[in-house]
Order: structure tokens, then sequence, then C-alpha cells
């Protein structure tokens, strides 16, 4: 696709050396202009520090000091219980449910939409007619809000509904399900709600990494007697390597985060008994709904970790290459 | 590739076929799944309740104009809709403006602890937003910013920034150093040379990052949902959730009401979908 090319200045890399300094005349001016160099330097970095500090750094802090105490959110925290939350969540049958239900989401989305979008992929990156339409509708569902998702599939699988007839008509009658109450099945449900949602996702960077593949490359295979899908195995495929993944990396720490789908689509009470929850929808339930503060802020303070050790793994083990200078530089 | 290979050294343009008709039938089946659901929705709307019930597949009959034309007036759509533009272009702002300075900064500023700044911004990456939403909560009513735009505006920029600086600060450094040069003869300092060559000259990676902060304004939910109590401030996310759960048995008017909501992010979506695609992509690749 040769829109990634447009919005990027020639093509350069993220280390690029910077503009040097203007040469300095005399000392005493050079001193002055050193200074100024550093007013502008703190002048255009301040805003973004201070915004970036306060509200993305700050706020984990806080919750690593509220997850010591017992707080119902009024006035200060003032009954400290050590590490209690986190004992009290781990102990938690439906905190549990929700480790489980992130982790059928994390490697479902993994398994699932990693080959579908592997596959569609493929098959948009060949030239036909009409390939452009085609491509721009596979991504559409990424682009509406996880709201508006939520509550159309709600409706579409409510009982009785779409879904339901639909599988009628075609005498599949015996396959209806509670689509979204059934406990055992819901949180299958919901992987295919959210798969229907972010698989465009993972086509579009595909489709990114497909252009980069050269076309001397494809076409020699060809030459030499490769069917396609031999040209995909073999050439195509392990190109894609750093495409995959990167998309990878984002899958999981998308999955380990889910809130808004899950929110939306599934009844409070299904969620209540863990059938649908996940580490968010648990976290604002106790914390912000059962105004249980303390508690809350410790299953944040859980979720990030999760999170965080995650990335940190998944870049050491998988991606250094990949984003080389965007993340990891400076980190190892 | 299906299409015989041409033997054209440069690889221009190759002809473009009709392809097999197994690649349109798969093509065919893959962007129905993607799109009829949402065609569902809309066309939904244009039915009433006992329609829907009766049989829950079948095309309007006849056609009823009732749901869109109820929600349009009697709701607060308007507003929310308002609501939400006013944040989304806030954030966009605030974005675009800070995250150009800082970039402009990182790329074009020889200091000390310059990729020491870079790194710590780009840790920002790792940071999962939801995790932060009960302290972020916690701070923002301190601050006593809870029920006012700003609630969500500086949360969501805060958390745009990382990427933003990521996108634009190759793309500034990648600015020949012969322009600022030929700037600074011309009696421009470094700032003059931001205001006029480098920020023109980056004007696609900044409608890029511009609308992908945008778009994730737009969708927000947890946020508002937790910092926008007042209804009046709701955002169409948040009334889209309220809609549904209040009408419930008025399946109609629910769809009615997705489908008006949807109609901004598709509008949007097709005068930005280079950007918006662009940008994920340009992201990744680094």
């Amino acid at each position: 696709m040769t829109s990634t090319d447009q919005t990027r200045f020639p093509a350069g890399g993220v280390s690029a050396p910077p503009a040097g300094r203007r040469p300095a005349g005399r000392p005493s001016s050079r001193r002055a202009e050193t200074r100024r160099k550093w007013y502008e330097i703190i002048g255009l970095t301040t805003p973004a520090l201070v915004v970036y500090v306060m509200f993305v750094l700050v706020p984990m802090g806080f919750a690593v000091y509220y997850s010591l105490f017992r707080w119902r959110g009024v006035g200060p925290p003032t009954e400290y219980v050590g590490f209690k939350n986190y004992t009290l969540a781990f102990q938690d049958p439906i905190f549990l449910d929700a480790l489980r239900n992130n982790a059928v989401i994390v490697f479902g989305s993994l398994l699932i939409q990693g080959p579908v979008a592997l596959g569609i992929a493929l098959l948009l990156n060949r030239r036909f007619r009409g390939r452009a339409v085609f491509r721009l509708l596979v991504f559409v569902p990424y682009v509406l809000a996880e709201v508006t998702v939520g509550i159309m599939w709600k409706l579409i699988l409510a009982e009785g509904g779409t879904v339901d007839a639909l599988l009628r008509s075609l005498g599949l009658g015996g396959l209806v399900q509670a689509w979204l109450a059934d406990l055992d099945v819901v949180i299958w449900t919901l992987l295919f709600v959210l798969t229907w949602k972010y698989v465009g996702f993972a086509i579009i960077l595909l489709l990114a990494g497909l252009s980069n593949v050269p076309h001397e490359l494809t076409e020699a295979a060809a030459i030499d007697g490769a069917s396609w899908w031999q040209t995909q195995r073999h050439v195509t495929l392990p190109l894609l390597g750093p495409t995959i993944r990167i998309w990878m990396f984002l899958s999981m720490i998308g999955s380990l985060q889910v809130f808004d789908v899950i929110w939306v689509t599934s009844v409070p009470a299904v969620r209540s008994l863990g059938a649908s929850g996940t580490m968010a929808t648990y976290m604002v339930d106790n914390g912000f709904f059962a105004r249980l503060w303390g508690y809350g802020n410790a299953v944040a303070v859980i979720l990030f970790v999760i999170s965080f050790v995650a990335a940190l793994l998944f870049q050491r083990f998988l991606l250094r290459r990949d984003i080389e200078g965007a993340i990891t530089k400076g980190a190892n | 590739m299906a299409t015989n290979p041409v033997h054209s050294p440069s690889a221009g343009r190759r002809p473009v076929s009709w392809g097999t008709p197994l690649t349109y039938a798969l093509a065919l089946a893959v962007a129905a799944v993607s799109i009829a659901p949402i065609l569902y929705v809309i066309v939904g709307g244009f039915r009433t309740t006992p329609q829907i019930v009766a049989d829950p597949g079948g095309l309007p009959d006849p056609w009823v104009f009732d749901n869109y034309t109820r929600v349009l007036t009697q709701s607060k759509f308007w507003q929310q809709a308002f609501n939400s533009g006013v944040i989304a272009l806030g954030t966009t702002l605030g974005v675009v403006v800070l995250g150009m300075a800082a970039a402009f900064v990182l790329a074009r500023y020889t200091f000390r602890g310059r990729e020491g700044l870079y790194t710590f911004f780009t840790l920002g990456l790792l940071f999962p937003a939801g995790a932060a939403i009960l302290p972020l909560y916690l701070m923002l009513r301190d601050l006593d910013l809870i029920n006012s735009y700003y609630a969500v505006i500086l949360p969501q920029v805060a958390f745009q920034l990382p990427l933003t600086i990521v996108i634009l600060r190759p793309f500034l450094s990648a600015i020949p150093r012969e322009l600022e040069d030929a700037a600074a003869i011309d009696g421009a300092g470094r700032l003059g040379f931001l205001w006029r060559i480098a920020l023109p000259l980056s004007r696609p990676a900044l409608v890029t990052v511009g609308v992908l902060a945008f778009v994730a304004s737009w969708n927000s939910f947890l946020l508002p949902l937790l910092v926008l109590g007042d209804v009046d401030l709701h955002t169409l996310p948040l009334g889209v959730q309220n809609f549904s759960s209040q009408f419930s048995t008025d399946t109609a008017g629910v769809l009615a009401f997705t489908s008006l909501a949807m109609l901004p992010a598709l509008f949007f979506f097709t005068l930005a979908e280079k950007q918006i695609v662009g940008g994920l992509q340009g992201a990744v690749k680094g």
C-alpha cells in the first residue's frame, strides 16, 4: 500500500542524525547562544512532559499507594492493610475467572485472528480489480466505536434474534445457544465479537508488511516454477515475520486490558458470576461502582504489572530487532 | 500470483486482472461478514419493533422513518455529538501542539539526555491506559476537574503523546539540514525554522497523528464513563450505551440510535482512510 510512504517524509531512519547547530561566534555570544538553546529546549518540551508525567506516570504511582489501604474513597486513606488487598484478589474466584477470561482472549485472539488475518491479507494482496474497495470494507469494523459494536452484536445475538433466526432457517436450529447468557458460552461469543472487531487491524498491518515484500522475489519464484502457495509459504511468509510479531505484541496488550466490548455486550449479572468479566471490568466494578477504592487500585496494579511484564518479555525475546529505536533503544 | 508474471524489469504498472472467480468469491464472503452486521443495524432502524420481533432477519415492510426522526428530535443525540466533537477536537489540538513541540526538540536539537528523554516518552507506549483509570479518576476528582471536558481531554492527550512523538520524530529528523542552514542565513532562529519550515513540511505527518487522536477520542468510552457523570456532558458512546439500556424494549429505536452514532465515524473514515491506515502502518513500521 503506497499510502504509508506518502504520509511519511523521505524514508528517514528513526536515528537519523539531528541537524547540528549553527557555527558560533565569539565565546560570550556562544554562551548566550547555548543558554538560549536550553531555554528553547525546556520551553518546548515542558508542556508535553508535564501532561505526560502527570496523567500517565503519576496515577500509576498513586495506584500503588492507594492499594495498600482499605479505603472507601472519602477523605485521605488511613486504614493501612499492607498487601491484604492483593491476597484478597487472588483468593476471589471471580477475579481468578477474570484472569482465565483474559487468558482466553489473549490466546484466542492470537490463534484465531492471526491465521484468519493472514489468509485474508494474502487474498487481498493478489492483484484484481476492485481490490481497494475490499480492503476498505474489511477495515470498517475496526473504525467503529467499541460501544457501537457491542450494542450491535448484543441486539443481533439476542435470544430469538437474527443469529438464531438465521440458524433456524438454515436448519441448524440445534446450534442455537443463549449466546450472551449461557455461562459456558458467553466468553466464546465475546471472543467472536472481538475477533470481528479487530481482525481488520491485523489485516491492515499485514498488508503493509506484504507491500514491503519486493515483487522481484515473488516473480523470481514464479519463474522458477513455484506455485502461488509455495511462493507465499517460502518467500512471503518468512519476510512477514517482523510485522506478525508487532501485531502479536499489540494484540496481546490490547487483550489484557480489554474493557469496552465486554462491558457493553455482556450483562452485569453474567459478569458478576465470573463468566465474562476481565481484569479491567472487574477493576471498574469493584473499585468505581462498589467504591472499594483500595481494592480496586490493587487490581489496577496487578493488571498493570501483568501487562508491563508481558510487554517487556515479549520485547526482550521477540521484538528486539523490529522496533529498534522506537521503544527498545536505551532500554537494553 | 495467479496473473502471469510479466517480465517488466522495472516492475512498474502491471496490468490489473479480473482475478480468478475463486478470489472474488472469497473476497466477497469476507466483505459480507465485515459489513452485513452493520447494514443490518442501519436497515433495522427503518423497521418497527413488532416487525423485528416477528421476523428478526427480514427487510423493512413498509419502510418507517419514525425511529430516525424520533432519535434526532427527541433524544440527546445532537448534544452528545457536540460533546464528542468538542472533546475530540480539544484532544487533537493538544496532541498536535504538544507532540510537535516535543518531537521538534527531540529531532533537531543536540543536547545531553536527549535519547534518555525520548526513551522516557516512548515508555508510555507500554503503559496500559486502562490500568491507570481508577487513580486517574481520583486525581481528576482532587483537581476538581470531574464533569468537565478537561477531565477527558487532558488524559487523552497524555496517553496519545508517546505514539505521536514516535511518529513525528523521524519525520522531523529527515528534513534536510540545508534547509535549516538556509533559514539561519535568512536570519531565522530555530523557532523561526520550526514555525516557517518544519511545520508546513510536516503537514502530512501532523494530519496522520491528528486523525489518529481524533478517532481514538471519538470512540473512547471508559474514561468518559467514569469522569462524565453529568448527563449533559455525555459523549456519543455513553449516549448509545444509555439509550440502549434505558429503552431496551424499543429495539427499533436502539438500532436507529446506534446507526446514527456510527455514521459520523463511517463518514470520517471514508474522508481520512489514507491517514488512518497509513498512520497505523507507519507507526508500526517504526
